[in-house]
């Protein structure tokens, strides 16, 4: 399909899901007003799958709700294609690692689709440690009629049977169940922060602070370390692997990132331990940009291929960075995501907030990229046209349908009516995960424990 | 959350980051999920930073006071020992710097340090024990440092004291070694490539010359021990425990504040600038002595994540700063 050039991109609202409870979820119009909600419920990871059908949530208190989006229908067509809940399941638990002392959180770090070969779907969901591959099935069928035991279950006596009957398959209301078909435990010492389903679909890799290892779906008990950046003695550490992917083409290229603000491209081709990158990105430092802080706001929270596989996408605290596979020694553009933010760095210090990990997006056709902000504020860049916006993910000023208002941050001076200044915002509301739909103008943005779906309006 | 008191324009000097992050380091072992390895090493860039800009600016100090004090008369060469004085002693004095004739045959040679006043955030003393009493040389050309308590007795009584290195003495032989002072056991600790000794002060003369005017009591004998990472006998230091430095038979110590206490330790590679010396070299010689006592027991290498008792009661337990606020 055509996507609309950027200007007229008009997103509203399609629906807010809003977790408060366990297994609730409630329609944007019947939104309770107070909005306390557990840390279970804060969302931790948001991915459409290959088709964009289906929208996929993970929350910090180790579940997984899995959105579908309806079929269109005549019937109702200002009810095109939303999305509603489809499947709930409790992916992880909290663990307790004995040997360590080490008590395992739940939370799920990333969730990946695996492409869809048959009538099931399935997902790959993580924790910290433990990867578990989840198979997502409906059953809108049972089947009746069995000779040795009747409707309820019970057994039925053989000798007061008289004749046989072949069972048939009936109609039943749809089920959805989730069912994990392996568990890739025991691999990481470290905190597992990403995970990348190859494109061979038979492979995927999951990374951790100092390790990356390389997978196959169906061999749960052994994992090829491929990248190792561990020193030998951890008094050397200087930087951590923060984020990790594979090439969307290129089964045998993957890039992973580092706090350092570097970005390494391995060929798993040259050796079987890919610990020598075969290209290296990195951005020389600004110097006259020195601060206590340098080394905190340079290290990268997301990295992501364009759907090409031309560029890279990085988000570290303060902007997104796209580079060219083909240029490692700038990135070929940088877009300023909150750059008021800089003189502000001691404060958010001490409030932690310089620790939180944005991630950020590509749309379908890699011309605008997405990442979130503080105060509930999201931004888009449009590559093409260099602009960007600022819009805001709130229940309070946004009715179900209307179109999202562009926001503007005031950094100094007079403060206009609809801006807000730096110091008004809330550092408590960020919007850390945001997915677009691969192929049309639909985005999902995770604000805290609310799921909002915006739409494009096309008209 | 920010807090309403403090404006999103703070300035927070070298000192303030460092006791952040110090603070945030600490918390970090008690929170779920795991001491968390990214964090705490950006952290640690952050200690790092702030050491480097305070040290810078103590060096300048020290520089500007030899340049008023060119015959290099000792001034003054205060005690450890007394409890944590309080911080607000009135007018507290001021000392030059004091570089001692440096003696490379005898490694009795110590530095003495300007002081600061109040208390605040102090350097590393260099004191050389006896030859025969010595566990461990002394002397030091990279000092750490750290915040002295804030609470103890009476004003007019200087605040507890540590010596600086002098950078001019610059002991290459010696570099892997850095000294700390704890001002409540009176224990001196070094660390040396890893491994810790520990002597008491009072087998440092220098250390324990009393002051003109200070009413401070001798110090007690401390325990001479060595201590290694991964020596499980160690307490976990909690907040605000008192005896959480571990020294088992050492001199007890009054509290000198309710607040937490933290450690912060360096020991710097001149040679490798580019070295995250301070928490690293913590988490490292845990991590060190972790590994050397683990893989005897199971096949797999223990890692960086000091989220067993006995990596946090080692950790608690060779590193000796206090921290006022």
């Amino acid at each position: 399909m055509v996507l609309l050039p950027f200007l007229n991109y008009r997103f509203r609202k399609m629906k807010c899901f809003s977790r408060y409870l366990s297994y609730i979820f409630r329609p944007a119009t019947s939104i309770l007003s107070c909005s306390c909600h557990t840390e279970a419920d804060i969302i931790s990871t948001v991915e459409f799958n290959h088709t964009g059908e289906l929208l996929a949530t993970g929350d910090k208190g180790g579940r997984v709700v899995i959105f579908q989006r309806e079929q269109e229908s005549k019937n109702q067509p200002h009810r095109r294609g939303e999305y509603n809940v489809y499947s709930t399941f409790q992916s992880h638990e909290p663990e307790f690692d004995y040997l360590k002392s080490l008590e395992i959180e739940e939370k799920i770090n990333k969730i990946r689709w695996l492409p869809q070969q048959n009538a099931a779907y399935f997902l790959l969901s993580t924790n910290d440690k433990t990867v578990k591959l989840w198979k997502v099935s409906e059953r809108d069928k049972r089947p009746e009629g069995y000779n040795l035991k009747d409707e309820d279950g019970r057994l039925r006596d053989p000798s007061m049977i008289t004749t046989l009957r072949v069972p048939v398959l009936r109609p039943m209301d749809l089920m959805v169940e989730a069912t994990p078909r392996r568990v890739f435990a025991n691999a990481h010492t470290y905190h597992i922060n990403s995970i990348s389903v190859n494109s061979d679909y038979e492979t995927y890799m999951s990374a951790d602070d100092l390790r990356i290892n390389l997978w196959n779906f169906e061999i749960t008990n052994q994992s090829f370390n491929i990248v190792d950046i561990k020193p030998a003695n951890m008094e050397e550490l200087t930087e951590v692997i923060t984020a990790a992917e594979f090439h969307p083409h290129h089964c045998n290229t993957f890039v992973y990132s580092s706090s350092k603000g570097t970005i390494r491209l391995c060929d798993m081709r040259t050796s079987a331990l890919c610990d020598r990158h075969a290209k290296f990105f990195e951005e020389p430092e600004d110097p006259s940009n020195r601060s206590f802080f340098s080394e905190i706001i340079s290290s990268i929270s997301d990295v992501k291929f364009s759907h090409s596989g031309r560029y890279i996408m990085t988000r570290d605290y303060l902007t997104v960075k796209v580079w060219d596979l083909n240029m490692e020694n700038r990135p070929i553009e940088t877009y300023q995501v909150h750059d008021y933010l800089r003189s502000k760095l001691c404060s958010l210090y001490e409030n932690d907030c310089i620790f939180d990990k944005f991630e950020c997006v590509w749309n379908g056709s890699d011309s605008v990229i997405m990442t979130g902000s503080y105060n509930n504020f999201f931004r888009m860049f449009d590559r093409n046209t260099k602009r960007d916006v600022t819009l805001e993910a709130s229940r309070e000023n946004s009715k179900p349908r209307a179109i999202l208002k562009p926001r503007k941050v005031c950094v100094g001076g007079k403060r206009r009516k609809d801006e807000i200044s730096v110091d008004s915002l809330d550092f408590s509301k960020k919007i850390l995960h945001t997915a677009w739909h691969p192929s049309e103008n639909i985005i999902a943005v995770a604000a805290t424990n609310n799921l909002y779906i915006f739409q494009d309006k096309v008209n | 959350m920010l807090r309403g008191r403090r404006r999103m324009e703070c300035t927070l000097d070298a000192q303030s980051l460092i006791s952040i992050s110090l603070r945030k380091i600490h918390s970090s072992r008690t929170q779920r999920g795991g001491i968390k390895l990214h964090k705490n090493l950006l952290v640690s860039y952050v200690l790092r930073n702030a050491r480097q800009l305070y040290l810078s600016e103590r060096y300048a100090e020290l520089y500007r006071r030899q340049q008023h004090y060119p015959d290099g008369a000792p001034l003054l060469a205060m005690p450890a020992c007394p409890p944590p004085p309080a911080a607000s002693a009135a007018a507290p004095p001021e000392l030059a710097a004091l570089p001692l004739p440096p003696d490379t045959q005898d490694r009795e040679a110590r530095s003495c340090s300007a002081v600061r006043g109040g208390a605040e955030l102090l350097e590393v003393p260099v004191c050389a024990a006896p030859p025969e009493l010595q566990r461990a040389p002394c002397r030091d050309s990279s000092p750490a440092f750290y915040r002295a308590s804030s609470a103890g007795p009476g004003p007019g009584s200087p605040p507890g004291l540590l010596y600086a290195a002098g950078c001019d003495f610059g002991a290459p032989h010696c570099s892997s070694r850095t000294t700390v002072l704890d001002l409540d056991t009176h224990v001196v600790t070094t660390v040396e490539n890893g491994y810790l000794h520990q002597d008491c002060c009072s087998q440092c003369p220098c250390c324990c010359q009393p002051a003109p005017g200070l009413a401070s009591p001798p110090p007690a004998p401390g325990t001479k021990r060595k201590y290694y990472p991964g020596q499980e006998e160690e307490e976990g230091v909690e907040e605000g425990e008192p005896g959480g430095g571990g020294v088992a038979g050492g001199p007890p110590f009054a509290p000198c504040t309710k607040r937490a206490r933290f450690e912060e330790y360096s020991a710097e590679h001149p040679q490798d600038s580019s070295n995250i010396s301070n928490l690293i070299s913590i988490f490292g010689s845990g991590f060190t002595g972790l590994v050397s006592r683990q893989q005897a027991d199971s096949e797999q290498p223990l890692n960086g994540q000091l989220c067993s008792k006995q990596a946090l009661a080692s950790l608690g337990a060779w590193t000796r700063a206090i921290v006022a606020f």
